[in-house]
């Protein structure tokens, strides 16, 4: 029988071995880092990190079982992980992420949710004629809905929003709306969170109140000045409320219904496929706060050229949203793994 | 050396899995209170800053009636820094803010790569939920009842936030591997890491230091008499030398 090897020296030796592979460590450290900032184009970089890949880690698996709480194995895991990432997920460019964001992933997460768009415009055009019956039949309802100075105002004969660019300048007053419009979007979104209760209930309320301030103002001969206020801004703000709710209905249905991939992952994989629409909501918020704070309440516009402006806007987010904007229309997503 | 933290374990092709260490609620909220005060004092300069402009004084009070300059130039950007300051810097640093890169941690995905902008924009807007009913309620009760310290945000994106592992100087672990004689690589680390920072030491220490490693490794056959530094430093090279 051949005499055993001093386990304990040959530990040490092979020790010393792995911890004399360092600067190769380092170097492929420092290559991972060039390829995932794209510094660099060189496709031997590209070819040698794949090597590095299998070098670092044969040398972790010698390090967890040589060396477990040392420094040389924590360098060789950040350096494992920062290879192994690289690798799978490509370089990261902000410019590319973005217009991935807004050409690919938006389209495609809207045609996803053409079925959530639907049931959720239903149920805000129902809760539009459920507030306006409501106001129409009892009109003393409307202060559920309305403030004291609205209906004051309406009461006297003249809108609330006319004159209103004498008191808030139209800057002032396109930021405060388009920041409410997006608040109020972001919460129908993720209070879908709420098993999609959340959601239900703002859409439901939005509805309610626009339907009912409809009817009230109906009832006192000022419904075209309403529909004249409105039309400029609303398609897209309406048309984005519904959009954001019906994303936050996608999460609520994830999580009352996940099927075979469990809760957790269905709410994950729901979410990443809508939010994505969320950037574009803002986006076309923002668009909306500042028709509201500038066109709408100005007496200049004429109804035709606010139908204009209105209809106009909201064919262009749709076809920011169908992807038709960038001259193609989007692929279905599949589930995401970011 | 101490207890292995919780971790993230990715499989790979080469059968040797990927593991990063979960950042916890505790390095999470120290993260986070950076960051706060970073946007604060950023948000509150740029408010100063403006109002001494705009006042052409050192004055802070707001004009009484509604003024467009005032407030596009000064409200409008210091709110925009406070309230952006989090999806934006998080997509432009990858996954890192100054707070999250102070506490050593990172966003990264399940499985293990950069998050994409996208999902970075996910995990903020469910702020607004892991924000309720006051001060991160939300948020930092699922990251306590939650295996790998999620937030509401991080379970919508499919994100978590790790360790960005310390990364120790290549030099040292040569240094190291040339000094593993009578230590075991681990102490020879340790050796070349403390002989390179040996002059940014306080003296006392440098001695404390130098003695206990001489106990540890050579225990009754340690030379631990009073001496001057540096004698405590070749006592030590010579505990390295191969």
């Amino acid at each position: 029988m051949a005499p055993s090897v001093n386990t304990a020296a040959r530990h040490k030796a092979l020790a010393a071995a792995l911890l004399g592979r360092a600067t190769v460590w380092q170097q492929a450290d420092a290559r991972a880092g060039r390829l995932a900032r794209a510094r660099t184009d060189d496709a031997g970089d590209a070819v040698r990190l794949a090597d590095d890949y299998r070098l670092l880690a044969h040398d972790l698996a010698r390090a967890r079982a040589l060396l477990p709480g040392s420094r040389a194995r924590e360098y060789l895991e950040s350096a494992y992980a920062r290879v192994h990432a690289t690798l799978h997920h490509g370089a990261w460019r902000l410019g590319s992420a973005l217009r991935r964001l807004i050409v690919e992933e938006t389209p495609a997460a809207v045609r996803w949710l053409a079925p959530y768009i639907f049931w959720t415009t239903l149920i805000f055009v129902l809760s539009a004629g459920g507030g306006y019956a409501l106001v129409h039949r009892y009109p003393d309802l409307i202060a559920l809905f309305a403030s004291p100075d609205m209906i004051a105002s309406v009461e006297s004969g003249k809108l609330w929003t006319q004159g209103l660019l004498n008191v808030v300048p139209s800057s002032i007053l396109s930021v405060q709306i388009l920041t409410n419009n997006i608040v109020v979007s972001l919460f129908a979104y993720c209070l879908g969170f709420l098993f999609g209760l959340g959601t239900l209930y703002i859409l439901g309320l939005n509805g309610l109140m626009l339907g009912a301030v409809f009817a009230f103002a109906g009832e006192h001969g000022l419904a075209g000045q309403l529909f004249s206020f409105i039309v400029a801004h609303g398609c897209v703000e309406l048309s984005v409320m519904c959009l954001s709710a019906a994303a936050g209905a996608a999460i609520g249905e994830a999580l009352i219904r996940p099927g075979a991939a469990g809760r957790l992952e269905s709410f994950r994989i729901a979410a990443l496929r809508t939010g994505v629409v969320l950037l574009s909501c803002a986006v076309l918020l923002v668009g909306a706060g500042l028709i509201e704070g500038f066109i709408s309440p100005d007496p200049r516009f004429s109804l035709p050229a606010r139908i204009v402006i209105g209809v106009g806007y909201w064919w262009l987010m749709a076809a920011l949203l169908s992807g038709r904007l960038f001259g193609r229309p989007a692929p279905l997503p599949a589930a995401q793994d970011t | 050396m101490s207890e292995p933290l919780p971790g993230l374990s990715v499989d790979s092709v080469t059968g040797i899995d990927v593991s990063l260490p979960v950042a916890g609620p505790g390095v999470r909220s120290f993260a986070f209170l950076i960051d706060w005060h970073i946007r604060l004092l950023l948000a509150l300069a740029w408010w100063l800053l403006g109002s001494f402009l705009y006042n052409g004084r050192l004055a802070l009070n707001a004009p009484l009636a509604h003024q467009q300059a005032w407030f596009g130039t000064v409200m409008l950007p210091a709110f925009a820094i406070y309230f952006l300051y989090h999806p934006v810097l998080e997509v432009l640093m990858r996954g890192r803010t100054p707070g999250k890169r102070s506490a050593g941690i990172q966003v990264v995905t399940r499985s293990g790569g950069l998050p994409g902008a996208g999902a970075l924009l996910v995990r903020n807007v469910f702020r607004l939920i892991d924000s309720l009913p006051v001060a991160y309620g939300v948020g930092l009760t699922l990251m306590v009842l939650t295996r790998e310290s999620l937030r509401c945000g991080d379970m919508a994106a499919g994100t978590l936030l790790v360790y960005e592992r310390s990364v120790a100087d290549s030099d040292l672990l040569q240094s190291a591997a040339r000094r593993v004689g009578r230590l075991d690589p681990v102490g020879a680390e340790i050796v070349a890491d403390l002989l390179e920072r040996w002059e940014s030491l306080v003296p006392e220490a440098r001695v404390r230091l130098a003695r206990q490693l001489l106990q540890r490794y050579l225990g009754a056959a340690a030379d631990l008499s009073e001496a001057d530094e540096l004698q405590w430093r070749s006592r030590l090279e010579l505990l390295a030398r191969p």
